[in-house]
Order: C-alpha cells, then sequence, then structure tokens
C-alpha cells in the first residue's frame, strides 16, 4: 500500500529511509549507553564494597563512594555520565587510577585489528564456498556432497571460538610449532587468532549463502534469466547471487556483531593485548568503571556493524528501502 | 520430532543425548569419590593408564573429573535454557495479548537487545549478577531471551496473519484462547527445534564464562572450569585441556544437530526443478509441419511421478493455440517442457520435439533467445528486483545480437513504447517495484519482442492482473502475433479466456489432452465430458441465473495419484467398465477436432446437449 | 433476518484512504454482491463488518445496532488458511457457538447442511480438499448463528470444477435459511450469478449500486461499463489492440 503510494507521488525512498535508520541506531545507543550506566546501579549490595572487599574500612569505601559520586542522586550522575561520554570521559579505573578511555585507546586497536582480519577471512572463504555449493548441489544434485558440507559446517559452527582456539593452540603452536602459542607481535601470530575467531562463522556464513542462493534459484526471475537463455554465468553472478546477497546480509549481519563479541574468548586465549582480555580481568577485579566503558565500546561496535549492513543493503537492494518495520 | 529420529544424523545426536543423561545421572554416583579423591604423590600428571587424562593439581584424576561434571555442566545448561526460553516465550507472546502500546514497548525492547550478541549480553548480565554460578546462569538464560522473544514474535506473527486466527477472532473467540489454542499450537515445532539449538548454546557458552573465570568457582567445577585449569598447562600437556574441550564440543554438537535433523525433518524437502533432458528424440524424419511440433511428450520427476503423459500437438506459424485446464493438469509443466526450461530432477522425453525444423534439444542458445518468447504468470516475481528494467531487457540484445549497452537501452525504449508503456525513456531507469502490475506485464512481453520472436510462450499471463488490465494484455499478444505473425501458446486455467482469444484450443486434465478443437467450436460442439462440464460448471454473464451451474463431482487427481484407466472416469457421468480400465487415445472426431474419449460422436452428442440444457 | 448497513465508512492506514466514505445497504434476506479489482477497499470493507478492521469514521449496523459481535460472520478466500491445521474441523466449528448449544449434534448438523459427512468431524483440515474446506469454512460462519453473512473471495483460490459447486452451496444456503449477505469478488459474472444487488467498487468508493439486473444491463458508470466489457463472454472475441 505504502510501495504504491510512494511510487504515485515519485517520491523517493531514500530519505525516509535514512531517517528511520538514524532514528534507529541513536534510539539503541541511547538504550545502550543507559544500560551500561545502569549496570552499576543494578548490581544488588554495594558495588563499592563488593569492589573493594569485605575487609574494606568504612572511611575507605565511603571516600571511594564519594570520589565516584556514588552518594548523589541518580539523575545527577546520570547527567554527569551523559555529559562525560560528550567530552570523552570514561571515568577512571578503580585499580589502576588511570582514565578509562586512556587504556581502551590502549587496547582498542589490537581487538579492532583481530575483528576487521577476521571479518575478512569470514568473507573471503565463506561467499565463495557458498555460492560453489550451491551451484554443484543445485536440484538435489550430488546428495553426498551436500551431507559431507552440511555436516563439517554444523560441526564446525558447533565448536565454539574458545575452544577451536585451545585445539589450535595444542595442534599448530604446542604440537607442531608452526606458530606463536600467544601474543600480537609477527603477522605469525595473527594466523591463530584470526582462523580461531574466524572459521565458527565462516561455516555458518558459508551455509547461509548456500541456502539463500539454492531459494533464490528458485525464484521466478531466475527462470526468466534462463528463459531469456543467458549464459550460466550471467545467471548465477547477474541475476541469482546480488538477490542471494541481500538475505545473506540480513542474517550474516546478526553474525559478524557476534565476531566482534567472539574477539573477547579469542584474545583470553592467545593473551591478545585487546579489549577482551582487558574486560574479564576487570570484571574479576570489579573494576566497574572500566567494565562500564568496554562494553560500551563493544556494544557501539555492534550497533555500527547493524548500521553498516543496513546501508549496504540498501545500496543493493533499493526495495529494503521501503520496507516497514 | 520423531521424524528426526529416522535420520542417521538425528539418531545418531539422540543417542549421544541419551548417553549424556545417563552420565550426568549416574557419573556422580559412581565415580563422585574418585573425583575428589586427592593423591599427593601423583600431582599434576600427563596421561597414564592409571589417569586417562592425567591429574591436576592436587593430584585428583581428569578423565573421572570430567565425567563426574558432566551433571553440573548439562544441568546449569538446561536450567538456563529453560529461564531462557520461558522468559523468551513470556517477552514474545505477551504482545498479542497486551494493549497496544505496551505491546510496542515489549517489541521494541526485545528489538535492541536482539542486536547484541548474545555473549555480550552475558558478560552484561555476569557484571550485574556477579561472577558465580547463579550469576552465569542468569546471565545466559537473559542473554539467549532476546532472541527467543523475537523468534516466538516473528512466528505469531506469521502464525497471526493467517485467516484462522481472523476467522477465528470473527467467531468470538478471546485473545487468551487465541493465543493458546491456536497460535502456540502452530508455533510449537519451530520453538522446541529452536530451544534445542538453544540448549546447545548455552552450554558452550557457560563453559566459556566458567572458561573465563566468570562462571562456576572453586570447589565447584564444570567442563569449561576444568578445561580452564588445564589450559594453563597446555604446553606442558594437551590432554588434561582437550579432554574437557572434546566433552564441551560432542555435548554441543549432539543439541545442535539433533535440532537441525528435527528442523530438515519438519521443514520437509525443498522442492525442486529439473534441467531439460530430451532423453530420445526419435529421428523419424515427418514433413515439416509446424513451427513447434510435440508428439509423445511426457515429463516425470523422481519417486514415479509423470505429471505430462503423452502429450501431441503441433503450432502453425501465426497461430495462436490456448491450452486450458486445472491445477495439476500438466499444462504449465508441457510449457516449461516445450522451451526447453524443465530442470533437474524432472525429465523431459519425447518422440519429437521440434522448434523451427530443428529438434529443440539441439537448438542454440541465441536462436531459442530471440526467437522464443517467454511470459510468466507472475510479472512481480519474474522480474529480477534488483536491477532496472532497461538493463534487464537490454541484457537479451547485448548477449544474443551483439549490440552494444547503449544500443540495447535504445532498443528496449524501443520496445517499451511499442508495447505502449508512456514515457519509456524514463521507464527503462526503474526498477521492478516501480512498475504496476499490468505494466510489468507488459515489459515482460516487450522482453520477448527484444529479439524476433516467432513464437510466444504466454503461461498464465493474465491470472495475477486485474480484469480490466487483463484485457489489455490478452489484446496486446493478439496484436503481436497480427503484426509480427509470431504464433502463441497461450496457457489458462480460465476457458473463457482463451476463449475469446484463440484460434484452437487443447483442453488437458491429468497430464494427457482429452479434446482439441477450433475455438469458435467450443461452446457448440464440445465434446469430451470432461471439457463440456467445465464450459458449464464456469458462470459467465450469460449463464441462467435461475438454474443451478453444473457440478462436476470430485476433484481433479494429482499428478502422483493417477489410477488405471480414464483419469477422468471417477467424477464423469458417462463412465463404464471399460474407462475404469484403459485409457482412451486422443482420435480424429471431425477435421480439426480431437478427442480423447472411449463413448461414440453419437453418445456424446447427446450427453452434451443434455449438459448443456 | 437482518439488514447490515454501512453508513459513511471511511478506513484510513497511514495516509492511505483504504475506503472512501461508502454508505451501502444489505437489505434483509438479500445478496449484495461487490465487485472491484484488487486494492479497491473491498476486501477492507468486508473487514470493518466483523469487526477485522477498525472503522476510522462513519458506522456498521446491524438492524440499527453498532454492537454487533457475533452477528456477523465471514467466510475467507484461501481455505488453506482459514481453518487452523491443528485442530478438527469439528472443532472449529463448535468454537464458533454461541455457549449453551448441544455442540456435537450442532457440528453434525452444520456438516450436513454444507453436504460433508458429518462422520468427518474429527479430520483435521489437511485431509480435506479445497472445496471441501471451504465447505466447512461456511459451516462455521454459520455455527455463530449469523444475521449476515460476508463472503470474501470465497471461489477465487478454488479450482474452476470445483467452484461451481460451492457457488450452488452459497445459493442454496441463503434461499434456504433467507440469510443476508455480502458477497465479494472480482469476477462480475460470479458475482452476478449469486446476487439480488451488485455495487461496484474503485478506489475506495463505491461507484454504482442497484438491483443486479438494472447495474448489468444499464451500467451507469464508466468503470462497471469497462468492467462488463472487461467480464468474460461466450461469444465474443478480443480484437487486436
Amino acid at each position: 500500500m505504502i510501495e504504491v503510494r510512494r511510487r504515485a507521488e515519485g517520491v523517493s525512498t531514500w530519505l525516509p529511509f535514512a531517517r528511520r535508520r538514524a532514528v534507529r541506531f541513536l534510539v539503541s545507543l541511547w538504550v545502550l549507553v543507559t544500560a551500561a550506566f545502569l549496570m552499576i546501579h543494578l548490581i544488588p549490595g554495594d558495588p563499592v564494597r563488593e569492589s573493594l572487599g569485605l575487609a574494606a574500612p568504612p572511611d575507605v569505601v565511603a571516600s571511594r563512594r564519594a570520589a565516584l559520586g556514588l552518594d548523589d542522586p541518580l539523575l545527577v550522575q546520570y547527567w554527569r555520565y551523559l555529559t562525560g561520554l560528550f567530552r570523552g570521559d570514561l571515568g577512571t579505573s578503580l585499580t589502576t587510577n588511570t582514565p578509562v578511555s586512556d587504556l581502551i585507546g590502549d587496547r582498542l586497536p589490537a581487538t579492532v585489528q583481530l575483528a576487521v582480519l577476521a571479518f575478512l577471512f569470514v568473507i573471503v572463504v565463506a561467499v565463495p564456498v557458498g555460492v560453489v555449493m550451491a551451484v554443484l548441489t543445485k536440484g538435489g544434485r550430488r546428495r553426498g556432497g551436500e551431507l559431507a558440507f552440511t555436516s563439517s559446517s554444523v560441526v564446525l559452527a558447533a565448536i565454539p571460538e574458545f575452544l577451536l582456539a585451545v585445539g589450535l593452540v595444542s595442534l599448530l603452536a604446542v604440537t607442531l610449532n608452526l606458530f606463536p602459542v600467544a601474543g600480537n607481535d609477527a603477522p605469525g601470530s595473527w594466523v591463530l587468532p584470526v582462523l580461531a575467531l574466524a572459521i565458527g562463522p565462516a561455516a555458518v556464513l558459508a551455509r547461509i549463502v548456500r541456502v539463500e542462493l539454492l531459494s533464490v534459484l528458485g525464484n521466478d526471475f531466475v527462470r526468466t534469466a534462463r528463459a531469456k537463455r543467458l549464459p550460466a554465468r550471467l545467471v548465477y553472478l547477474r541475476h541469482a547471487l546480488p538477490n542471494a546477497v541481500t538475505a545473506t546480509l540480513t542474517l550474516g549481519g546478526m553474525l559478524l556483531a557476534s565476531l566482534v563479541a567472539g574477539t573477547v574468548l579469542v584474545e583470553n586465549v592467545f593473551a591478545w593485548p585487546g579489549l577482551g582480555s582487558t574486560i574479564v580481568g576487570s570484571i574479576q577485579q570489579k573494576d566497574y568503571p572500566t567494565v562500564q566503558g568496554i562494553v560500551l565500546v563493544y556494544g557501539a561496535g555492534v550497533l555500527l556493524v547493524n548500521l553498516v549492513v543496513d546501508v549496504v543493503l540498501a545500496l543493493l537492494d533499493p526495495r529494503s528501502t521501503i520496507r516497514e518495520a | 520430532m520423531r521424524a528426526a529420529l529416522r535420520s542417521p544424523v538425528g539418531l545418531a545426536s539422540a543417542v549421544l543425548l541419551a548417553v549424556l543423561v545417563l552420565l550426568a545421572v549416574f557419573a556422580p554416583l559412581l565415580w563422585g569419590d574418585r573425583a575428589a579423591a586427592i593423591d599427593t604423590d601423583s600431582l599434576q600428571q600427563g596421561p597414564s593408564a592409571d589417569h586417562l587424562l592425567g591429574t591436576d593439581q592436587l593430584g585428583r584424576d581428569i578423565f573421572h573429573r570430567v565425567l563426574v561434571a558432566t551433571r553440573l555442566t548439562i544441568g546449569l545448561a538446561l536450567l538456563a535454557t529453560l529461564i531462557g526460553v520461558t522468559t523468551g516465550l513470556v517477552l514474545g507472546s505477551v504482545p498479542s495479548v497486551l494493549p497496544r502500546w505496551a505491546a510496542r514497548v515489549v517489541t521494541s525492547a526485545v528489538n535492541i537487545a536482539v542486536a547484541f550478541p548474545g555473549l555480550l549480553l552475558a558478560l552484561f548480565f555476569a557484571v550485574i549478577f556477579g561472577t558465580g554460578t547463579i550469576g552465569a546462569v542468569l546471565a545466559i538464560a537473559f542473554a539467549i531471551a532476546p532472541s527467543f522473544a523475537r523468534l516466538t514474535q516473528t512466528l505469531t506473527a506469521a502464525v497471526s496473519g493467517r485467516d484462522f486466527i481472523k476467522a477465528a477472532r470473527v467467531c468470538g473467540v478471546g485473545r487468551f484462547r487465541l493465543l493458546v489454542r491456536h497460535i502456540l499450537p502452530n508455533i510449537a515445532e519451530p520453538l522446541v527445534i529452536n530451544a534445542t539449538l538453544a540448549a546447545g548454546s548455552a552450554l558452550t557458552a557457560f563453559a566459556g564464562l566458567s572458561f573465563l573465570g566468570i562462571g562456576v568457582q572453586a570447589p565447584s567445577y564444570d567442563w569449561g572450569r576444568l578445561l580452564g585449569e588445564g589450559l594453563q598447562r597446555i604446553y606442558i600437556s594437551p590432554a588434561p585441556a582437550l579432554g574437557p574441550a572434546i566433552a564441551v564440543v560432542l555435548a554441543g554438537l549432539a543439541f545442535n544437530l539433533f535440532g537441525e535433523a528435527a528442523a530438515s525433518a519438519a521443514g520437509g524437502r525443498q522442492q525442486v526443478r529439473g534441467r531439460a533432458v530430451a532423453r530420445h528424440d526419435s529421428t523419424v524424419e515427418e514433413p515439416d509441419e509446424g513451427l513447434l511440433t510435440v508428439r509423445n511428450l511426457h515429463v516425470s520427476f523422481p519417486g514415479g511421478i509423470t505429471p505430462v503423459r503423452g502429450v501431441s500437438f503441433t503450432v502453425h506459424n501465426g497461430e495462436m493455440i490456448g491450452v486450458v485446464g486445472e491445477s495439476g493438469s500438466g499444462k504449465s509443466l508441457t510449457a516449461l517442457a516445450v522451451s526447453r526450461l524443465v530442470e533437474h530432477p524432472g525429465t523431459v522425453t519425447a518422440d519429437r520435439l521440434d522448434f523451427d525444423g530443428k529438434p529443440l534439444r539441439t537448438t542454440s542458445d541465441r536462436d531459442l533467445g530471440t526467437k522464443l518468447a517467454m511470459v510468466f504468470q507472475d510479472p512481480m516475481t519474474s522480474f529480477n528486483p534488483t536491477r532496472r528494467i532497461g538493463s534487464q531487457l537490454a541484457e537479451v540484445s547485448e548477449v544474443h545480437q551483439g549490440l552494444s549497452r547503449k544500443e540495447a537501452v535504445r532498443k528496449a525504449v524501443d520496445r517499451l513504447r511499442a508495447v505502449r508503456i508512456p514515457e519509456p525513456e524514463r521507464r527503462v531507469k526503474q526498477y521492478p517495484h516501480e512498475f504496476s502490475g499490468g505494466m510489468r506485464q507488459r515489459a515482460m512481453i516487450a522482453m520477448g519482442l527484444m529479439g524476433e520472436p516467432q513464437l510466444v510462450i504466454a503461461d498464465e499471463p493474465t491470472t495475477a492482473l486485474d480484469v480490466t488490465v487483463q484485457r489489455e494484455v490478452l489484446k496486446l499478444l493478439a496484436r503481436i502475433r497480427a503484426e509480427r505473425t509470431a504464433a502463441v501458446l497461450l496457457i489458462s486455467h480460465d476457458i473463457t479466456v482463451v476463449a475469446q482469444t484463440c484460434d484452437r484450443v487443447l483442453v488437458m486434465y491429468a497430464g494427457r489432452i482429452v479434446e482439441e478443437l477450433p475455438t469458435d467450436e467450443l461452446f457448440t460442439a464440445a465434446r469430451h465430458p470432461y471439457t463440456t462440464a467445465l464450459l458449464a460448471a464456469v458462470p459467465d454473464l450469460d449463464t441462467d441465473r435461475e438454474a443451478p451451474l453444473a457440478v462436476i463431482p470430485g476433484r481433479p487427481p494429482e499428478p502422483g495419484e493417477i489410477a488405471r484407466g480414464c483419469p477422468f472416469a471417477p467424477r464423469c457421468p458417462l463412465a463404464e467398465d471399460r474407462c475404469r480400465e484403459e485409457e482412451p487415445e486422443l482420435t480424429e472426431m471431425s477435421d480439426g477436432h480431437r478427442v480423447a474419449c472411449w463413448k461414440s460422436e453419437k453418445e456424446l452428442t447427446l450427453a452434451a446437449a443434455g449438459g448443456a440444457r | 433476518m437482518s439488514e447490515l448497513r454501512f453508513d459513511r465508512v471511511s478506513v484510513r492506514y497511514g495516509h492511505h484512504l483504504a475506503v472512501d466514505d461508502v454508505s451501502l445497504v444489505v437489505p434483509s434476506g438479500q445478496v449484495v454482491g461487490l465487485v472491484g479489482e484488487s486494492g479497491s477497499g473491498k476486501s477492507t470493507l468486508a473487514a470493518t463488518a466483523v469487526g477485522l478492521v477498525p472503522v476510522t469514521s462513519g458506522q456498521v449496523l446491524v438492524d440499527g445496532e453498532t454492537r454487533h459481535r457475533r452477528k456477523v460472520q465471514m467466510v475467507f478466500q484461501d481455505p488453506y488458511s482459514s481453518l487452523d491445521p491443528r485442530m478438527s474441523i469439528g472443532g472449529s466449528i463448535a468454537e464458533a457457538m454461541p455457549k449453551g448449544v448441544h455442540k456435537k449434534a450442532e457440528v453434525a448438523r452444520l456438516l450436513e447442511l454444507v453436504n460433508l459427512d458429518p462422520g468427518r468431524a474429527t479430520s483435521l483440515p489437511a485431509r480435506l480438499s479445497g472445496g471441501q474446506r471451504q465447505r466447512v469454512a461456511l459451516a462455521r460462519a454459520l455455527a455463530g448463528q449469523p444475521e449476515v453473512v460476508v463472503a470474501d473471495e470465497i471461489t477465487s483460490a478454488l479450482d474452476v470444477s470445483v467452484q461451481g459447486a460451492v457457488l450452488n452451496l452459497v445459493r442454496d444456503l441463503q434461499r434456504q435459511l433467507g440469510l443476508s449477505m455480502l458477497f465479494i469478488s472480482h469476477n462480475l459474472a460470479v458475482v452476478r450469478y449469486v446476487s439480488d444487488r451488485i455495487a461496484v467498487m474503485k478506489d475506495g468508493r463505491i461507484v454504482e449500486e442497484g438491483p443486479a439486473e438494472q447495474v448489468l444491463t444499464e451500467p451507469g458508470h464508466e468503470y462497471t461499463r469497462e468492467l462488463l466489457a472487461a467480464a468474460p463472454k461466450r461469444h465474443t472475441r478480443l480484437e487486436a489492440s
């Protein structure tokens, strides 16, 4: 109905789409910031007492509370938190007494490096594999190949990244001594963390690509392309693939977001000097401002990935700009 | 779910799950003491016959600790799943019984939460609930909940859109009963399957948290904790880490594979189309009589299903032929077969299948792409939604006629103008969704005109269109036929559409042609009991409003259920024993009029006169 | 039986006016056929009669009353979607009955009324053909003891050879029970066959309404003439445009 109206009026659907998507991004960001802020206040009991331990003298606890501003009314704290964020102030670490923003600035590049490399690996491996498998198993051909592909991808996807990491370390680093066990020094040390992070998502994405491409191949417009007697190459690359990409991206967006989160575990196995190894230590030491800051950065990263996915989707498939939520 | 057990994967994973449950129940009873026994003589040993996976820093046997930890690991994973799934189910289904504003709040909260990966949510909640077993259970439960709520919402929305929910509402069924009696039973299966998958990921997530040291705390231990302990000395001995790692992977796989098997058993196999293989074109040289010559055409699918069973007809240059039949009659497959578009695993065989004097099988793509035009039923889905109309038309000439992109687009503009699409210069740059239904179908016809079509095959070209638009499209086909002397093969379920436009009609039933006759004789001289009944059963503007419509008892057979004898016999008022035993051939009754019926012309004429009333 | 009256009904979706100030009466015991193309608003209008779509302005009255839950029942287009696949057909019919009815006997009676074997009450819809399902849907509509029945494109999802039987049944039931009926279809020939009066809808408005014979023989509106020209007739051939 809306589509018909827009068409009749000849109005571009881009502007409303951009507005809608921007609003959603900002609302999600606000929810994220608020959740991060509330995190400290939702902790049962006194976070400072939790963090300093039961043995801490009451006056130390009280002065720490005052220093963190925890005695002010909630709204005042919230306002201070928001204005702080705009100045790039994420608070001060309870354990090291350094600004959280410095810590994040220090650790973020390593995490981004890991996530980007893993992302590239996922795309470069999963899309071609999925396409080839779809073409080979189209119309119920090569049942054996289909079964082998599906089951191996299920198995790979079911292995959590930290276990894959452990397996890779024990096989390739400890037994065969091919790569370093940990750290982020030379490109050689990147191989295992990236593999550990990317293999699972790559398996899932390859499966999605195959299933989506197969379902696109069953569409009427693919039959039209064949009825035009286009060479198979054009049928697949020009007509089927772009349509599979749109569906794949929607599902793959979630996957990429989970890749961002997956860095936490992988970094811990490989002692990768990123945010992931920092946040776990901070949770154990109850260094709440640091946890807060890192959660915020991860969350924003995820929101950004989702935003980029939606924009790419809109560029590839103009219809997605008019799809109503 | 039961069907899942029939696949080897489903069976294997079910066995694995059963083993896990048995271990969870009995392992602590059988080996609890051994797993807790501290042996200061054998600290941190590697694998040996006594200690399959070695010992830990207190000399405890790791293999038995892994077995005993099954209970805590599985138990916590299931507990977290249970809480998470229940929370998700409530969050996902309450919007349908809440007032609108409240439903909106819940829905958007879920939508925002679902954008964040589970692990991140779990970490967030782990901070709030504190490190430890209960904290981790709640963290994972709440991390599962949003995606489950979303799934419930999606499924509920899909079911709610169906008419039986509307019907129940009209009948006065209350919201709660609607949810419990109609919605939940219809979404239960995917929910259970996804809960199984969720249990698998809860298990691995829990292991992850314990591994990070924010899950199960000493002295309790689950696989994740054992793994974390083992990893610290992985350089010395990998076995203590690999043991629990393998346990986690196996258990996670068991849940995942069982879920997958159940899902594919529930979803069934995807429908398939096939590639055309004209297997034994006969080499008999008949005189070249038509543009399209079809003799004894069969289309079959694996499982002994043959929806087209021996169809023969000829289309001459410039002729307009109608093929009429109900769903399942094989008319559309016939159209696909004669245009070489049947895909694997479908197989096409024919004694003769010639187009333009050459066997269709060996006709080049270039010839088919320019001489044979196709128009499909649904113009909305028949265009690629991601490409501009102009480029979709132009590529025909680029590929087959060697035109440059620019020339080809110019030709596309010209052809769009030929089918009377206003402002073709602007329209070529638009996407299919910017066209109306009727215009899209014209554009589809224009696409066929990019070549020099000698035959246009139109499969239900007007079914998806409004009546007034229908007529325009039919007129356009008639015009192309007149101006370009192209032959048209028009396939339709609507006998009146065919009657208005075609020279000859082929009536199909259960994969065969049962009658072929000139259109002028359709309403006066149709003889096959199916044709006459069909004509009497469909009201038109001349139907007598006082008399009841003719009724054909029963329903047309599905391609898989065609039995011996004439397939129309079970519904035929004239059927006798012979009809139920042998299938009649299509035989010439008079010039240009063929009927497949055992009854004599006289009997049929009499019956037709009686039936028409 | 009773009269169904749409009194200046409008329905707005966002900026789109799906039904635009429609007034229409279905007189007691008569069949009003409503024709129009997809998107003309005819199904939306029908949905307002049973409360599935709220009216933006105006009102729907049954015998002058605005509160008429259950008095109007509806039969939907797609019999494959309008029956709960997990509920027996008897269960679906019984659910629509008012309280205090002996459900089992009434289900049997209704199934017989629509020419189905009462023994099939326990079958799930999957075991029935499209035509049979549509009969069940009719029985369910009647189970609510309605004053008015709205039939929305009830034959368009059926095979042509089955259509006739359902149309005959609709006519017989309507005459036998004296039902008031709003019969909606895009097919003018089908509407003509069952209706006493015909209303033509276009772009959310009723452009013409009157006794069936009159609308068909002396159409007053240009659009009605267009529809008539487009409708299938036995002996006219379509010339190339």
